[in-house]
């Protein structure tokens, strides 16, 4: 099992980060990779147990099921049901908390996941510092 | 029930806090509030149930119980025993967490207690300001004296630290000087002397010099940052050897670099404004501060300042194999814009596709300006980098679409003919000329550049490129490289 930590500061109020965050089906808005996205089955973005289907801009597809929603912990939990990256029982959550010296948010992004041996470091490098860290500096681009 | 919840950022790795906050009999040490501490009978301060008998420095004592201890998760929790103020049921809780961007620590305290009607206000106040707040501001200060004493103390990992010298010696070394404008041929290894730093400066000894496009206009005479004789070169990393009078914040051992005028980079000594430089972080190296601080700056402030390139949008990118065009395509491309180049060869092509330029444009074997509009469907870019000048120009604007940005930086194939501004109405076009000098003429500004420049070296965004690496003394060599338009990446100098 291979667990990915990646956590950063953003300047901007955790609520307002939050109001980003929780839309499921946001990506293309605040993740530069994401092209489009949709959720199966006509479902809302905030249904636990929906499935956002998206579409990289290298062309990659996935689909990531949402398993757990908390607008009282500001945290998200979803996990991946198809994708080009070659990993299984992949589970990630990001949270927000607030920072209440600056009223900035500290964002933490975890994922732990299973994978061909021999790849563990290159997947935890991409998804830690590519998709997760990416997230966030975007995230701090659009003040939130 | 009273719930009180601060939090704040540590400018430390977690377990240097964590090291100071699970002595649970360590707080006298740091927290303004408390003046002596002891824990109750025979246990240690990490026994979980162990009980802290501390008075503060206000007056009276508490007792407070340690209830929990997680060296793994980075928690303690506690409450209180006995306490001269009205904290009924208090217990908090104290996480540390890594800040993975920065190397930095969450700090959140929490707590819950109950107080009698009336004193919310008042009790939850000292709690959340007078302890929690407090307790932030002295830990930082802590840890700040800490990180100054230590780098006063040791140094860096990567420098010997030289013995200081006695101020007031004039030391020589060589250098590469010109005494009138033309060629490379014109850069000639010399002595030189170098008096010791006045008010504001300090001495540096280089380690690796940048070279730069700029440093061949400097050598021509088409800019006039240099005046015959004198030393060319506006970039390079160093360690400091003394400081002049009023020089407060570096001192002698550390690492720094600087990319900016005034000239004199090319010497294995100089003296320079302290005000200039840029302490060095330490997972930057010498030799790759000196490859990509000026290019990298200019690309930082190209991309962020000049015109804000963001995601979606598409930009044109000429010269994309060279130095500062490597770093536009791979920095472009990571803000998720769709990035088109030219090149002059196959093999620069290849180089161009490697930093992120999904389509590089060959120029001497199709027409640029056909093949960006091809490329966009008509429409053209949004941005265009243009440092290549009078042969690209004109259709620099043929390919911007409407709205769009023109942004000329530089002239190496020839000076830019005059431009008929009128005719930019036609595409409600902006042009612009920045001048790195301008957007890096206050301390203030050249640590927000570098501080982005150095995060994005650290999360991967970037790569630094040294091609070659020259002696110093052979500086020429360098110059008919770059010239020769025979590099692919940057050209380092390393002094003997």
């Amino acid at each position: 099992m291979v667990k990915v930590y990646t956590s950063s500061v953003i300047d901007t109020p955790a609520s307002e980060v939050w109001a980003r965050i929780r839309d499921f089906n946001g990506l293309p808005g605040w993740v530069p990779a994401v092209a489009e996205s949709r959720i199966e089955m006509q479902q809302p973005a905030d249904k636990v147990g929906c499935i956002r289907n998206f579409t990289l801009k290298d062309g990659g597809r996935l689909r990531e099921q949402l398993l757990a929603l908390s607008d009282y912990d500001f945290s998200v939990t979803y996990s991946i049901l198809e994708s080009p990256m070659g990993v299984t029982n992949y589970i990630a959550t990001l949270k927000l908390t607030p920072i209440t010296d600056g009223n900035r948010t500290f964002a933490e992004w975890t994922a732990e996941f299973d994978c061909a041996p021999g790849r563990e470091a290159e997947l935890a490098r991409t998804i830690g510092q590519g998709v997760f860290q990416g997230g966030f500096d975007s995230l701090k681009r659009r003040g939130g | 029930m009273i719930r009180v919840a601060k939090s704040t950022i540590i400018d430390a790795p977690v377990d240097t806090v964590w090291a100071i906050l699970r002595d649970f009999n360590g707080h006298e040490s740091w927290h303004p509030a408390v003046s002596a501490s002891r824990i109750e009978g025979r246990r240690t301060a990490d026994q979980v149930g162990c009980v802290r008998d501390f008075h503060l420095a206000a007056g009276g004592a508490l007792r407070e119980q340690l209830l929990s201890l997680s060296d793994r998760d980075r928690t303690l929790s506690y409450c209180i025993l006995d306490a001269p103020i009205p904290l009924r049921d208090y217990v908090a809780t104290v996480r540390l967490r890594p800040v993975t961007d920065g190397d930095r620590t969450f700090w959140s305290w929490d707590s819950r207690f109950n107080v009698p009607a009336g004193r919310e206000a008042e009790l939850t106040q000292l709690v959340g300001e007078g302890i929690y707040e407090a307790g932030f501001a002295a830990v930082k200060g802590l840890l700040g004296k800490a990180i100054a004493a230590r780098s006063r103390a040791t140094g860096t990992v990567t420098v010997t630290r030289p013995q200081p010298r006695p101020a007031g010696e004039t030391m020589r070394c060589n250098a590469i000087v010109i005494d009138a404008y033309g060629g490379a041929e014109q850069l000639r290894w010399r002595a030189v002397a170098v008096p010791p730093p006045g008010p504001g400066e300090v001495r540096l000894r280089h380690t690796a010099i940048g070279v730069n496009f700029i440093d061949i206009y400097c050598r021509t005479g088409y800019f006039d940052l240099l005046t015959p004789p004198g030393v060319l070169g506006m970039e390079a990393a160093g360690v400091v050897l003394d400081v002049g009078d009023g020089v407060r914040e570096l001192s002698p051992g550390d690492r720094v670099a600087y990319a900016c005028p005034p000239v004199g980079a090319y010497s294995e000594l100089r003296n320079i404004n302290a005000r200039l430089l840029i302490p060095l972080p330490r997972d930057v190296g010498d030799q790759q501060a000196a490859a990509i601080l000026l290019k990298g700056m200019s690309a930082e402030f190209l991309l962020h300042r000049v015109h804000e390139v963001h995601d979606g949008q598409t930009i044109l990118v000429h010269a994309a194999a060279g130095g500062v065009g490597q770093l536009l395509c791979q920095w472009a491309r990571s803000l998720g814009a769709t990035v088109i180049g030219t090149v002059g060869s196959r093999e620069k092509a290849r180089i161009a596709r490697e930093a992120g330029c999904v389509h590089p444009i060959v120029y001497q074997e199709e027409d640029f300006a056909a093949r960006v509009r091809e490329l966009t469907n008509g429409h053209g870019v949004d941005v265009v980098y243009d440092a290549v000048g009078r042969d690209t120009f004109a259709k620099s604007f043929e390919v911007l679409k409407t709205c769009g940005h023109l942004v000329s930086f530089g002239q190496a194939s020839g000076p830019i003919p005059p431009i008929d501004i009128a005719g930019y109405a036609s595409k409600s076009a902006t042009v612009s000329r920045p001048n790195f000098g301008h957007y890096t003429d206050t301390p203030e500004k050249v640590r927000a550049i570098s501080d982005n420049l150095f995060r994005n070296i650290r999360n991967g965004a970037l790569r630094v490129m040294v091609d070659r690496l020259v002696p110093l003394r052979e500086a020429a060599e360098a110059h008919r490289a770059l010239e020769g338009r025979l590099t692919a990446g940057s050209i380092v100098l390393k002094p003997d």
